[in-house]
C-alpha cells in the first residue's frame, strides 16, 4: 500500500488526463475539445516537471552573490533542471497549436455555420 | 471584431500600465544569466503589452504603434539573429552554434564569450515570440480584417 | 456514445496507473532521471558558460540546436494564422 503514498503525484497528473481526454472524445462542440486538448496537455506538463524534484533541493540557479559562486557547487543540492528545459519546449508547442486550431475552428464556421460536429459530419442534402 | 467599449478608468489605467510591463519584460530577457527568465517569458510579456493596448483601446490604436510591417520585421528579423550567431561561429571555424570561438572576435576569455552568445540568441528569440503573440492575437480576435471591421458603439 | 467514450477513458487510466509501479518514487535523488547527464550540466555550468542559472544555459548553450527549431515552430505557427485568416477589403 505504501506505493500510493510514494507515487501519489503520478496518480493526481493521471486524473487530470483522463479528464481532458473525456472531453476530447465524448464532447460534441469542436471548441470544447479544443479546450479538453489544452487541459491535456497541461497536465502532461505538469507531470514531467514532477519527475524532476529532488528531497531537500532548491530551485536550479547557482547560489550567487554579487555576480561570484560562493559555495562549491553539488548535483544534489539542485533540482534536475531537464525537464525544466524540455517543458519549455513543450509549452511553446502548446500554444502554437492552440493558435492553429483556433484559426481552423474560425475558418471551420466561415464555410458550415455550425460548430457541431454532427451537423458538420453529415452530407449535404 | 472587437466591439468599442469606451471607459474612462480602463483606458487610464492600461495607459499608465503599459510602459512598466514593457521595461519589466526588457528586464526579464537582460536577467535571463542570474534569475528565473530569458527570451521567451520577456517575449511573452512584450506581447502581452501589445495586447493589454488591443482590448482597452481599439485595434486601430494597436495597428498605430506597431503596424503590421513592422511585426512581421519583428517575426522575421528574430530567427535571422538566432541563425545568423549560429552562421558567424561557422564562419570563424567552429561547428555550428559553438559559442567559445566568439572570444577570438570579442576578445573576452571563452566562458564570457559563451556567456554573451547566451545573451544575443535570447533577444533574437525574444523578438519572435513577441512579434508572433501580436499578430496570432490580431488576426483571431478581428477575424482576419484588422481595422476595417465595423465597430459597435 | 457518451458512455463508451467513459468506459475508454476508465480503462486507459487504469493501465496507467499499472504502469506507475515501476516509476521511481517522488523526489528520489537516485532516480535515473537525475543521475546521468544531468549531474555533469549542474556542475559545470558556472566555469564552463559564465551563467548561474542552469536552465539558460542547457536551453541555449548545450542544447541550442532545440532552441533553434522551437523558434521555427512559433514562427511558422504565426505564419499559418496569417495565411488562414487574413483577408483585405478591397
Amino acid at each position: 500500500m505504501e506505493f500510493i503514498i510514494s507515487k501519489y503525484n503520478y496518480w493526481i497528473y493521471i486524473t487530470l488526463m483522463m479528464v481532458g481526454f473525456y472531453a476530447i472524445i465524448g464532447k460534441r462542440n469542436l471548441v470544447k475539445k479544443l479546450v479538453g486538448m489544452n487541459i491535456f496537455q497541461t497536465a502532461l506538463i505538469l507531470y514531467f516537471i514532477s519527475t524532476a524534484a529532488k528531497k531537500g533541493a532548491t530551485i536550479p540557479i547557482v547560489a550567487h552573490g554579487n555576480g561570484e559562486v560562493v559555495h562549491a557547487v553539488h548535483a544534489a543540492q539542485y533540482v534536475n533542471p531537464l525537464p525544466h528545459v524540455l517543458m519549455l519546449t513543450a509549452i511553446v508547442v502548446m500554444v502554437s497549436t492552440f493558435g492553429v486550431a483556433l484559426a481552423l475552428i474560425v475558418m471551420i464556421y466561415r464555410r458550415y455555420k455550425t460548430l457541431e460536429e454532427d451537423e458538420i459530419l453529415e452530407p449535404k442534402k | 471584431m472587437i466591439a468599442q467599449f469606451e471607459d474612462v478608468i480602463i483606458q487610464t489605467l492600461c495607459r499608465l500600465l503599459i510602459p512598466f510591463m514593457q521595461v519589466f519584460a526588457l528586464y526579464v530577457i537582460a536577467h535571463g544569466h542570474h534569475s528565473p527568465g530569458g527570451g521567451f517569458q520577456g517575449g511573452c510579456i512584450l506581447g502581452a503589452s501589445f495586447i493589454l493596448l488591443c482590448i482597452a483601446y481599439d485595434t486601430r490604436e494597436a495597428k498605430r504603434r506597431m503596424s503590421e510591417k513592422l511585426n512581421e520585421i519583428f517575426c522575421s528579423l528574430g530567427v535571422i539573429i538566432f541563425g545568423g550567431i549560429g552562421v558567424v561561429c561557422l564562419i570563424l571555424g567552429a561547428n555550428y552554434l559553438d559559442y567559445s570561438i566568439l572570444h577570438k572576435l570579442l576578445g573576452v576569455n571563452i566562458p564570457v564569450a559563451r556567456s554573451l552568445g547566451i545573451l544575443g540568441i535570447e533577444i533574437g528569440v525574444g523578438f519572435t515570440v513577441m512579434a508572433a503573440m501580436i499578430s496570432i492575437f490580431l488576426n483571431l480576435a478581428s477575424k482576419g480584417e484588422h481595422e476595417e471591421a465595423l465597430i459597435l458603439k | 456514445m457518451r458512455s463508451l467514450a467513459f468506459i475508454v477513458v476508465v480503462i486507459t487510466g487504469a493501465l496507467l496507473i499499472y504502469a506507475t509501479i515501476d516509476m521511481p518514487d517522488l523526489a528520489d535523488p537516485h532516480s535515473p532521471a537525475s543521475t546521468h547527464v544531468s549531474p555533469r550540466y549542474i556542475e559545470k555550468t558556472v566555469e564552463e558558460t559564465a551563467t548561474p542559472n542552469m536552465v539558460t544555459s542547457v536551453l541555449a548553450d548545450y542544447r541550442g540546436y532545440d532552441t533553434l527549431g522551437e523558434t521555427t515552430v512559433i514562427f511558422t505557427a504565426a505564419m499559418a494564422c496569417i495565411l488562414l485568416l487574413r483577408r483585405r477589403r478591397k
